[in-house]
């Protein structure tokens, strides 16, 4: 018995906690991707300095919270500088779009017109990044770190195998869901929302129904700004804020989109579990589990690894390769015309 | 600014111009002027200067010879442009020698290339790489820096002499910690140990659950990372910590910094290796380049100046420009006098009169294997929010 509880209590803490929040943080960004794809029809490469500008926007209020003393502990600060920096990033985003995007939209620019214009816009906001916080990484986690730390669950059980939890991990995935939840009940049953489905949908159709294009793109960058400050915000508090890191989470939430399909939500949140948990179960090492689980004589000797974690982030290419070739327009996509 | 030019130009026109006078010796100085390290670079050629300077100015190489120094940029990365460059300086310039060159990879090129060929000897500052101990370079190349793989046998032995038997060990996935690696496991396992699981991790990634899962599935009473304090390594180390199968870890140089206990907290239970320069030589340069207006704490200012003043010794040692490589660890190891910065006059003098000279200089010189400097290290170990140092590792 006994090993059982200890074999599900380490692939819960190595695995499931791990592979969960990981998914819940890609969830935003994909969400963001693919709600830029869906109405504004484009690959926004500079998602991932989007949210990396989000949380330096956060950290310099959470500094500033700081001083003055504000906290709201257990909870990290990090969360009312949070609802703080939205109006900001909101703004931020906006203008960009005002100043840029907007052009090319009047002139009915092709997508890779746009693909090319965003990358640009990520150098740009990689200098400003570069010259306002520092290339060097922050740390700006306060708060209780654990809700369940090894040794307590140690002394608690007797277990040999502890069950960690972390606030930030346990923050990333209730927030992914009340987030997930409210951005479908706004897509799905408000007015806007559906105005925003239409206006992917068709936009001719949409703006002969009367849809106002400059309402829908403001509130499309909203909500990609809400997106990435809690994205951002929630992987700066679990894995700490190094500027330049979100560039490698660009892969996985691009793989993540397409693979439930661009432009469909539910299609970005399963897409991020599905990248989530290949680059994990692919690279995890059994040998424990099994041990636990198996007969003494049985247990291996190897680390029952399938992928050593070298090969870990072609794993996002990998699945990336194959969607695009088996099915190109992912599990929730709709064939285009 | 442009009339002080006119005569530098004229200068080096002559100096090309004219077959190199019999009492002139030249010294090509190989570094990375521009590239990734040409901040640290302008400090590394000052010190070489310091030496050629001391040596000119005692009167006493080979019979009054004056010494010319011949710059010319490795870049640090592009080995192409560096060997073209060494091939200059050993072609048109007619360099006796060659201090450099400074990263692993441009040096090298340019010893296999150039060097080689042509029988010119190599004293680099800075190229750390075990790679270049290989010993393919017929005798002609020394360095003044230690080789990764010195302290991958001294962390080995650290962990052994801590009576710590089984390890798991993650490194950065670049030629350093990969180098790194290496040593330290081919030393651990002769002396004993076992490394339940090497394996590497990437710099700058987003999430190290897998590697971290990975790791304590194989498990290990110390956590070894190879890697960088404020890159992977940092990250590898919190995730061990916070899954809590890990709590006590080694590093090397890269691990040896601050932000660690100040993200980690001050009772983390770190301790390691990291080069490090203590003692009358370190000591003696200090004031010296200081009383000449140069830089010395800035990195391998110190390998630089015993590089130069090495060639320049086994010259004296060997009676001839040319064949100065055979000499070097003559003049650098025991018997002998110990020859400190600034007392290069003292050493030409003794060698001049059939003496035997130990030159130990600014990083206590002592040449091992190949023609690798052993170089100083210690043992830190965090001791309530600071590193402090255990002992110190030196040359047997």
């Amino acid at each position: 018995m006994t090993d059982i509880l200890n074999a599900f209590s380490h692939i819960t803490s190595l695995l499931v906690i791990p592979g969960l929040a990981y998914a819940s943080q890609l969830a935003f960004g994909a969400l963001g991707v693919t709600l830029i794809f869906g109405v504004l029809r484009f690959s926004n490469f500079a998602h991932a300095e989007g949210m990396s500008l989000a949380t330096m926007f956060c950290i310099l209020i959470t500094v500033w919270l700081q001083g003055a003393s504000v906290s709201i502990a257990p909870l990290p600060t990090a969360l009312i500088a949070m609802f703080l920096a939205i109006p900001l990033v909101a703004l931020v985003f906006i203008g960009t779009d005002r100043a840029l995007y907007k052009h090319f939209r009047a002139i009915n620019a092709k997508p890779e017109v746009f693909m090319i214009v965003s990358a640009g816009i990520m150098l740009i906001s990689n200098g400003v990044i570069r010259v306002v916080i520092g290339p060097e990484g922050q740390s700006f986690a306060d708060g209780e770190r654990f809700i369940l730390t090894a040794r307590e669950f140690r002394e608690w059980t007797g277990l040999t195998e502890a069950l960690v939890l972390k606030t930030s991990q346990l923050l990333s995935i209730v927030l992914a869901l009340i987030a997930g939840g409210l951005l479908f009940w706004f897509l799905n049953r408000t007015q806007m929302g559906r105005s925003m489905r239409a206006y992917s949908d068709n936009r001719n159709l949409a703006l002969l129904s009367g849809v106002d294009p400059n309402k829908i793109v403001w509130v499309t960058w909203i909500l990609v700004a809400v997106l990435s400050v809690m994205g951002g915000v929630l992987f700066g508090l679990d894995k700490g804020y190094r500027p330049f890191v979100f560039q490698q989470m660009l892969l996985p939430m691009f793989a993540a989109a397409v693979v439930g399909g661009l432009g469909s939500p539910v299609g970005a949140v399963v897409g991020s579990m599905v990248v989530a948990f290949s680059e994990l179960l692919l690279t995890f090492a059994w040998k424990k589990f099994l041990a636990y689980l198996l007969p003494t004589g049985l247990a291996p000797e190897s680390l029952m690894q399938i992928l050593a974690t070298e090969y870990k982030f072609a794993i996002s290419f990998l699945i990336l390769v194959i969607v695009l070739l088996i099915k190109p327009t992912g599990l929730f996509g709709r064939a285009t015309k | 600014m442009k009339k002080p030019m006119l005569p530098l130009l004229l200068g080096t026109t002559v100096m090309l111009a004219n077959p190199a006078m019999a009492e002139d010796i030249k010294l090509g100085v190989l570094f990375g002027f521009t590239g990734p390290i040409e901040s640290l670079t302008p400090p590394m050629a000052g010190a070489a200067e310091l030496a050629t300077k001391e040596v000119n100015d005692s009167g006493l190489l080979l019979d009054g010879s004056t010494v010319v120094l011949v710059q010319a940029d490795s870049t640090c990365i592009d080995s192409g442009a560096a060997t073209a460059a060494a091939e200059r300086l050993v072609t048109s310039d007619k360099v006796a020698a060659i201090v450099g060159a400074d990263c692993s990879g441009v040096t090298t090129a340019v010893l296999n290339n150039v060097a080689v060929p042509n029988d010119i000897l190599m004293i680099s500052p800075s190229a750390t790489s075990p790679a270049l101990a290989a010993d393919t370079d017929n005798g002609l190349f020394f360095r003044t820096a230690p080789s990764d793989a010195r302290q991958g046998e001294l962390l080995a032995l650290v962990l052994i002499e801590r009576d710590i038997k089984t390890v798991a060990v993650s490194y950065t996935n670049n030629d350093y910690g990969k180098g790194f690696a290496d040593a330290f496991t081919a030393a651990y396992e002769e002396a004993g140990g076992t490394a339940t699981l090497v394996s590497p991790h990437d710099d700058g990634k987003a999430d190290y659950s897998a590697e971290v899962s990975a790791l304590s599935v194989a498990g290990g009473e110390v956590l070894v990372v190879l890697g960088y304090a404020d890159q992977g390594g940092f990250g590898i180390m919190q995730g061990a910590l916070d899954s809590g199968t890990f709590d006590t870890f080694a590093g090397g140089d890269g691990m040896h910094s601050k932000i660690l206990i100040e993200r980690l907290g001050d009772d983390l239970n770190v301790f390691g290796t990291v080069p490090w320069s203590v003692g009358l030589g370190a000591e003696k340069f200090d004031e010296y380049a200081a009383a000449a207006g140069k830089e010395s704490d800035s990195s391998f200012v110190r390998e630089t100046y015993d590089a130069t003043a090495l060639i320049l010794l086994a010259m004296q040692k060997a009676g001839s420009a040319e064949n100065a490589a055979g000499s070097v660890t003559d003049v650098a190891n025991a018997p002998g006098e110990k020859i400190y910065p600034g007392e290069l006059a003292k050493g030409l003098q003794i060698l001049k009169d059939g003496g035997e000279i130990d030159y130990v200089g600014a990083s206590d010189v002592e040449l091992i294997g190949t023609g690798e400097s052993a170089g100083s290290y210690r043992e830190f170990e965090n001791r309530d929010g600071s590193f402090e140092t255990v002992r110190m590792l030196l040359a047997e």
